[in-house]
């Protein structure tokens, strides 16, 4: 038996484990692999870091390679010990523990520090950098007991680092050294228009700031610009860039420059030690985003298996940002030279730049911004060097135009178009035929098979929709079965998808949507109407026409049918307290329509049942003139709001439970929600409202009150889960409406509050309602504008207005 | 059995993807207004529980029921889907956006 050369790994990150990872795929037997990592965990995504920073992924979600992975793969792993030393002639190494070691191969992936600016200052505690878990820790931990926060680098990196620091309740300030932003990926026009997206989402940027020093004396306290401008700052987070790690290769005499010099096989200057990632220079080149390094990885595990070398010849990155709602994609040559033709696209009013930078009728390089489906057909065109001579007039427009087709192409017939070669996830560099070979090969039918088999959306997941598209056109009905639940028959996307396609691309009515995401039906059907209705309405206050026609029946008549087609007439009862003259309007009303049946509801409202419809009107006159109003017992929205009687007569009451309760119904009532939303409140702990299985449930102790949410008493019980504890009547209304905004924001039309809270998790739901008050107190007022629009008696509109009178009398009596 | 045409209204009467009722002696009939204003006259009873049609969402040329979400084919008046059975259909005639529908005798409450 031949023995096996020993491969050793300096680095436990993307690039290296990648290397690792094709080494295994190639030929598994080959090598006995020991990896050395500095930091103390197993391999995770570092590009990842954004979205933990911004609360929607935890480190658990983005860890590539655990430590059972390594155990299981034969592989040593040395976590937590850096090797200080390499001898490239005796084929040895030492690390910090004074252990040596010996290698036939050597892969060198030490990555790259963050550049720290040499300012006065730089070192004080609350200056850190942006590159590892660590300091998203810190910052989180920061973004907890400080305000301000700055950072400086309005680059790919600092900008993410702002976003997630707001989102984590901070007063963001960007500094940036040029005149506009992310200038190394985007032309001007685009660096001005996210500017302007940055600023108008609350986050201050300061361009053309030169940092002069950090000031503080314990912690930091401010930024102050050459300028003499001072910025105060209890955090400052340092994303200027970075520099490569080369001081191993240094050490050990390699050829090193910016980085550690390799050759096309990713062949340092020594032989047998190669070396991938941020830490090589290649071609002159050092690359800091992630898909170069797994091209580099690729061709070394190819050159370490195979007796075929391959050459790495440098790659054309694209970038994109990872900020939720902004979408930026940029790629190749973008700044024109003499000898370049710009066409450019220009939609202040939908914010769409597009701009193409073209070369001896080769497209050299794009910006979008707004608008960027067509960014992988366009990097594609630009690696393939294609003549667009042909499609000039129309490659502003995207491939649909483009390619012909226009409006009504096919999503499908498009992805089909896509040639294998064509990238389709960026943030790993696959491509398409890596994708349909997988599915192919493995039998692949979910969206997570896909992408731990390939990783292709595994990473930013902005190429979600077209991976789920190459799934579907690849595995056919056996992917649709497990895919996300599409919203009904009439469309493949999912509910989340199409609430964020009616927010990005401004969609205003169930015609465009439907066009827009090219649903399958001319205008969808009894499922998805009802719920584009409600998703239109909540995303567009004020501004949206209800459809009337997409409304359930009982919203339409404001009432809810019954199995006879009659109907039933519940009017608002606030809080469970009536009195006399409602009482005795309620009574006349029995009497004078012969109103068959009167019942009292689980929710202390009553409920006249077996009304005709066509009495439904003069109905509410009569009820209305009693100054009641309607209950919406009939819809997906607020229904009632059950008290105890508190410590208005209580003896044990510790809290008006009465007057919190109809203050809670004046506030939210009339508003429409994914589905109905019942609430509770209770004036002591033993709690007779039954507050702990609503959908918002107040329970009274004696220092203020408890808040709950997502109960339920229907089918499946659900007791309600703590949200946090408040002392004031106002703090109630703030975070009644918070939550309820936040539901309705987020919900799945007909998905009561229990199933959205199991779905979405108590911890995202406290993020934005308790821990972080600058998102509490936007969600609130988001709440009370969508009310503004919506408390508005139906009831009334039809009865003395007249509204939708058709709707209450027969067409015609024949006989 | 002598059937007659009468007229019940107009197309605008309807509102696009909306249905409006019309009261015999023999029972209630919906009058609907499908996609590219297409008239259908059927029976207001599902073949399910005798939910009111009229009540429905439309949508292209079907009406879901309000009470159990029976989906119904307007233009054949059967049930779409693993549903079984049939609407009586009635027939109707549109002349300068008039509607009339084809009822019988006992309907209109006249003996012939």
């Amino acid at each position: 038996m031949t023995q096996k050369q020993k491969l050793v790994l300096i680095g436990n990150g993307m690039a290296g484990m990648q290397a690792v990872e094709d080494i295994l795929k190639k030929d598994s037997a080959k090598y006995d692999i020991t990896v050395f990592g500095a930091e103390p965990h197993g391999n995770y995504n570092r590009i990842m870091l954004s979205p933990v920073l911004a609360g929607e992924q935890e480190l658990d979600d983005i860890v590539i390679h655990s430590k059972e992975w390594y155990a299981e793969n034969n592989i040593t792993l040395h976590c937590g010990e850096k090797v200080t030393a390499l001898d490239s002639t005796a084929k040895t190494l030492t690390t910090e523990k004074d252990n040596n070691f010996e290698y036939d191969k050597l892969i060198i992936a030490t990555g790259s520090s963050p550049f720290i600016i040499p300012v006065p200052g730089k070192d004080l505690p609350g200056v850190i950098s942006f590159r590892d878990i660590n300091d998203v820790n810190m910052m989180r931990d920061a973004a907890k007991s400080y305000k301000n926060a700055v950072v400086i680098g309005g680059g790919l990196l600092g900008l993410e680092a702002a976003h997630g620091l707001q989102l984590n309740g901070m007063n963001v300030t960007v500094l940036h050294l040029m005149p506009t932003l992310m200038e190394r990926q985007l032309d001007e026009a685009a660096g001005h228009l996210l500017q302007k997206e940055l600023e108008s989402r609350g986050i201050n940027v300061i361009t053309g700031a030169d940092t002069q020093e950090i000031i503080g004396t314990d912690r930091v306290e401010a930024v102050r610009l050459k300028s003499g401008e001072e910025i105060p700052a209890d955090l400052v987070v340092m994303a200027v860039g970075i520099r490569p790690n080369t001081e191993l290769g240094q050490a050990a005499q390699l050829d090193v420059e910016r980085g550690i010099v390799v050759d096309d096989h990713m062949q340092t200057s020594a032989p047998d030690v190669y070396a991938v990632g941020e830490c090589v220079q290649h071609r002159g080149q050092c690359y800091g985003l992630v898909a170069p390094l797994y091209e580099m990885g690729r061709v070394l595990a190819n050159n370490l298996c195979t007796d075929s070398l391959e050459n790495y010849e440098g790659s054309i990155t694209s970038t994109k940002l990872k900020v939720s709602g902004v979408n930026v994609f940029s790629c190749g040559e973008f700044l024109a030279t003499e000898d370049s033709e710009d066409i450019v696209y220009r939609d202040p009013g939908l914010n769409v730049y597009k701009r193409l930078v073209i070369k001896d009728d080769i497209l050299i390089g794009v910006v979008l911004y707004g608008d960027t489906a067509d960014g992988p057909w366009y990097f594609q065109m630009i690696r393939e060097q294609k003549n667009i001579s042909d499609m000039r007039d129309m490659l502003i427009f995207g491939q649909a135009y483009a390619t012909g087709g226009g409006q009504d192409a096919d999503p499908f017939a498009l992805i089909s178009a896509l040639p294998d070669e064509a990238e389709v996830c960026g943030c790993n560099g696959i491509c398409k035929g890596d994708i349909v070979t997988a599915i192919q090969d493995k039998g692949l039918t979910t969206l997570a098979e896909v992408r731990s088999h390939t990783k292709a959306s595994a990473s930013c997941g902005s190429c979600t929709p077209q991976v789920e598209m190459i799934l579907q056109a690849t595995a056919g009905d056996a992917a649709v079965a497990h895919a996300i639940e599409p919203v009904c028959g009439c469309t493949t996307h999912g509910h989340d998808y199409v609430r964020q396609q009616i927010r990005e691309q401004g969609l205003k009515s169930i015609p465009e949507v439907l066009q827009a995401l090219r649903w399958s039906t001319p205008n969808g059907c009894g499922k998805c109407r009802p719920a584009l209705n409600y998703y239109l309405l909540c995303q567009w206050p004020g501004e949206y026409n209800d459809d009337y026609q997409s409304r359930f029946i009982n919203e339409r008549a404001h009432a809810n049918i019954q199995k006879d087609g009659t109907y039933s007439v519940v009017p608002r009862i606030w809080g469970g307290l009536t009195n006399a003259n409602e009482l005795r309007a309620i009574a006349d009303v029995v009497d004078k329509f012969d109103i068959p049946t009167v019942k009292v509801t689980g929710g202390q409202r009553i409920d006249l049942l077996g009304v005709k419809k066509e009495d439904l009107t003069d109905v509410w006159a009569d009820l209305n003139a009693a100054g009641m109003v309607s209950g919406h017992a009939y819809g997906k929205s607020l229904r009632t709001v059950k008290t105890c009687v508190g410590s208005e007569w209580c003896r044990f009451g510790t809290q008006a439970a009465m007057t919190m309760g109809i203050e809670l119904e004046k506030l939210s009532w009339a508003s429409w929600t994914p589905h109905k939303f019942k609430m509770a409140v209770s004036g002591c702990p033993r709690n007779c409202a039954e507050a702990t299985i609503k959908d918002f449930g107040v329970v009274a102790v004696d220092s203020g009150w408890e808040l709950h949410v997502g109960g339920n008493g229907g089918m499946v019980v659900r007791a309600t889960d703590l949200l946090c504890k408040v002392e004031t009547e106002e703090d109630v209304k703030e975070y009644c409406g918070a939550f309820m905004q936040l539901y309705r924001e987020e919900g799945h039309y007909l998905e009561r509050t229990a199933p959205y809270v199991e779905r979405v998790g108590l911890d995202h739901i406290k993020a934005h309602v308790v821990e972080n008050e600058e998102s509490r107190k936007q969600l609130y007022q988001r709440f009370l504008i969508s009310q503004r629009y919506a408390q508005i008696d139906p009831w009334a509109e039809r009865a003395r207005d007249k509204v939708h009178a058709h709707e209450f009398s027969p067409l015609a009596q024949v006989g | 059995m002598t059937t007659y045409w009468i007229e019940v209204g107009q197309i605008n009467d309807i509102p696009p993807l909306g249905a409006r009722t019309i009261n015999t002696k023999t029972g209630r009939i919906a009058l609907f207004r499908a996609e590219g204003d297409k008239i259908y006259a059927l029976e207001d009873r599902c073949p399910h529980k005798n939910g009111p049609l009229s009540q429905g969402i439309v949508h292209d040329c079907a009406v879901t029921c309000p009470l159990h979400n029976w989906v119904i084919d307007l233009q054949s008046g059967e049930a779409r889907g693993p549903d079984q059975g049939t609407v009586p259909t009635i027939p109707v005639k549109i002349t300068d956006g008039k509607i009339q529908i084809a009822i019988t005798a006992e309907a209109t409450g006249t003996n012939d």
